[in-house]
């Protein structure tokens, strides 16, 4: 994570001394279906830091004399089995989905950035090996090998993040290595090789702040897919653990009274859809900037 | 072509025994001993020490794992903790399931998409297409767990068209086979179709700037002609290349659908062996999951090979 956003600086002045910040803001803005996604997104990121004073009631108070109630003007989403309040619980399970989705590609970022250079720029034998392990793990379907690492490691919010963050370190490896496979051989490392520039400082200065936006915009989108695998193993009782609210969770507990109460497992869904959607045309909207094929 | 063959399946082994290194290591790193699993927590010391040595798990972790390696390798890939059946056995049994969900999934995939795809790219820019993208993007943003929760309510609590889990083989009965079927194969179709329909989209609008296609439009061909003949051949190329990296995803959606709709499938299978710690049954699955997705890829690229001849030269030389 550090290194990520340790670098990111180097991205956007790098990228941005030509043409200037506003320009790259601009152009996302232009964007409007972009520009909405991300809106949600702080929106929905407002929401998750100010739970505790957005919330209309306590996620996890019960109340055994209103349970559940269809939604109506006190409880706008209505109530659960245990009487706790619906919007209030959704309001709080953003916490979860958000954390998830945003640390586990931190985790996986840091992880297969260093992973990926060293394969990228030292070639050989570290390389080989890497390149068959990646090769490896992405072979599995990817849900089933975050399950059997949730299921090694236990469940718990923490666990299931650190399950998605090996899932995805393969694939931050992969991009980091294909770009500095592309950057190390630029006439600009040749010439601060020839001034006498140490690999380290070639890494550090040039060839990582250089290969940072397709990690970004890789990065954005596999927010969406981890909001999407967290949620999914909640629901499998592998992720967040009951009373904290999760939209996963609150959609396997909401199951058993699908047909007296079907609002239980409607609301987090949408919450989840509305979400990932919101990240999925925000991802869109930064690849189309920086990937000159769309431009 | 059959050089290319041979060369795509030798690259298997090594992924393959990478694939059984990182089974076999997750799996030891479990806390709790298998043999207290297996005989559960009261049992005394000596049938424990008698059942792990019968499992080998006194000997050295190494040779674990070349005896679990040399087992799969012919055909032996232990016993279920659960009822002591035949771990092969067991999935074998299930891959009927998995595969008539699979293939159901990617005819209504492919249903979709396809035109889809062809509109949103011939008619570029229009409400159109940018209906067809949102689609698409809603297609990709719903969590298909949600997605199946919402279709039994409606047309099993709902509506009571169809029944809301269980599955009757197709052998066994047609009409209610494919009454169970159709609404997990729809949830696990609807993402893919969003992903090909995608590929799609943009394969076509960059083939439909070809030259071949100017030449086509400018013959005086129609252009159903030329949008089908000339251009959706050339397009679906990259798009079945897709297809291959998404049987995984398929497979991880395949345990989801399998399990809300409760089908008898691998991706059960794979969820209840967590649930009850049955790790034979897991390494099994999980490597057999490995195996059938490496697998499928390399068929897609033998097509492939077979489709576009330029991958042919590459591939098997003169």
């Amino acid at each position: 994570m550090s290194l990520a956003v340790g670098a990111l600086p180097g991205l956007t002045r790098r990228a941005a001394a030509r043409r200037g910040i506003g320009h790259l803001v601009r152009r996302f803005a232009r964007n409007r279906l972009a520009l909405v996604g991300f809106i949600v997104f702080v929106v929905i990121g407002l929401a998750a830091l100010l739970a505790p004073w957005a919330a209309p009631f306590s996620p996890v108070r019960t109340d055994f004399t209103a349970t559940l109630q269809a939604p109506g003007p006190r409880h706008l989403l209505g109530t659960d089995e245990l009487g706790r309040d619906v919007l209030s619980r959704i309001i709080f399970g953003s916490r979860a989905s958000l954390e998830a989705g945003v640390i586990s590609v931190g985790l996986a970022i840091a992880a297969g950035l260093p992973l990926g250079i060293i394969a990228g720029f030292y070639r050989g034998r570290p390389d080989d090996l890497l390149m068959r392990l990646t090769d490896a793990m992405l072979s599995f379907p990817q849900l089933v090998l975050a399950l059997a690492v949730a299921a090694v490691l236990g469940p718990g919010l923490a666990k299931a993040m650190i399950a998605i963050a090996v899932v995805l370190t393969p694939v931050f490896m992969r991009i980091m290595r294909a770009q500095v496979l592309t950057e190390r051989e630029r006439e600009y490392v040749d010439a601060a090789r020839a001034l006498g520039a140490a690999d380290r400082r070639i890494i550090w200065r040039h060839l990582l702040p250089n290969s940072l936006a397709p990690i970004v915009v890789q990065g954005s989108l596999n927010v969406a897919g981890a909001i999407i695998t967290e949620a999914t193993l909640s629901f499998l009782g592998l992720g967040t653990q009951p009373p904290t609210p999760s939209w996963g969770s609150m959609l396997n507990a909401g199951q058993q009274y699908l047909s007296q109460a079907f609002w239980l497992s409607f609301w987090p869904g949408v919450a989840i859809a509305v979400t990932v959607f919101a990240v999925n045309v925000a991802g869109d909207g930064l690849r189309e900037i920086w990937d000159p094929r769309t431009r | 072509m059959t050089r290319f063959a041979v060369r795509r399946l030798l690259q298997m082994i090594p992924v393959l025994f990478f694939v059984s290194v990182i089974i076999f290591v997750l799996i030891n790193l479990v806390p709790g001993d298998a043999a207290r699993l297996f005989l559960g927590e009261e049992a005394p010391p000596d049938a424990l020490a008698a059942l792990r040595h019968e499992l080998g798990l006194d000997r050295p972790l190494y040779v674990q794992y070349l005896r679990w390696v040399g087992g799969m390798l012919r055909g032996d890939f232990g016993h279920s903790f659960k009822d002591n059946r035949k771990v092969l056995t067991t999935v074998l049994q299930k891959v009927p399931v998995t595969g008539e969900l699979t293939i159901a999934a990617l005819a209504i995939a492919w249903t979709i998409a396809i035109p889809a795809g062809v509109v949103a790219a011939w008619r570029r820019r229009t409400a159109v297409d940018y209906s067809a993208s949102a689609a698409a993007l809603t297609g990709l943003s719903i969590p298909n767990f949600w997605l199946g929760i919402m279709l039994i309510y409606l047309f099993a609590v709902h509506l009571r068209w169809l029944p809301a889990s269980g599955f009757v083989p197709l052998g066994q009965d047609p009409v209610l086979n494919l009454k169970t079927i159709v609404m997990p194969a729809f949830v696990l179709g609807i993402v893919l179709a969003a992903v090909v329909m995608r590929q799609l989209r943009s394969s076509m609008l960059e083939v439909l700037s070809a030259d071949y296609v100017r030449t086509a439009n400018a013959k005086g061909l129609g252009e159903r002609v030329v949008l089908v003949r000339h251009a959706l051949r050339n397009a679906v190329i990259p798009v079945i290349t897709v297809m291959g990296i998404q049987m995984g995803t398929l497979f991880g959606g395949a345990v989801i659908t399998e399990t809300i709709f409760a089908l008898p499938g691998l991706g059960r299978l794979t969820v209840e062996s967590i649930y009850g710690r049955d790790y034979p049954m897991l390494e099994g699955v999980v490597m057999f999951s490995a195996f059938a997705v490496l697998a499928v890829n390399l068929v897609v690229d033998i097509v492939y090979s077979l489709i576009d001849p330029r991958i042919k030269l590459a591939g098997s030389g003169p």
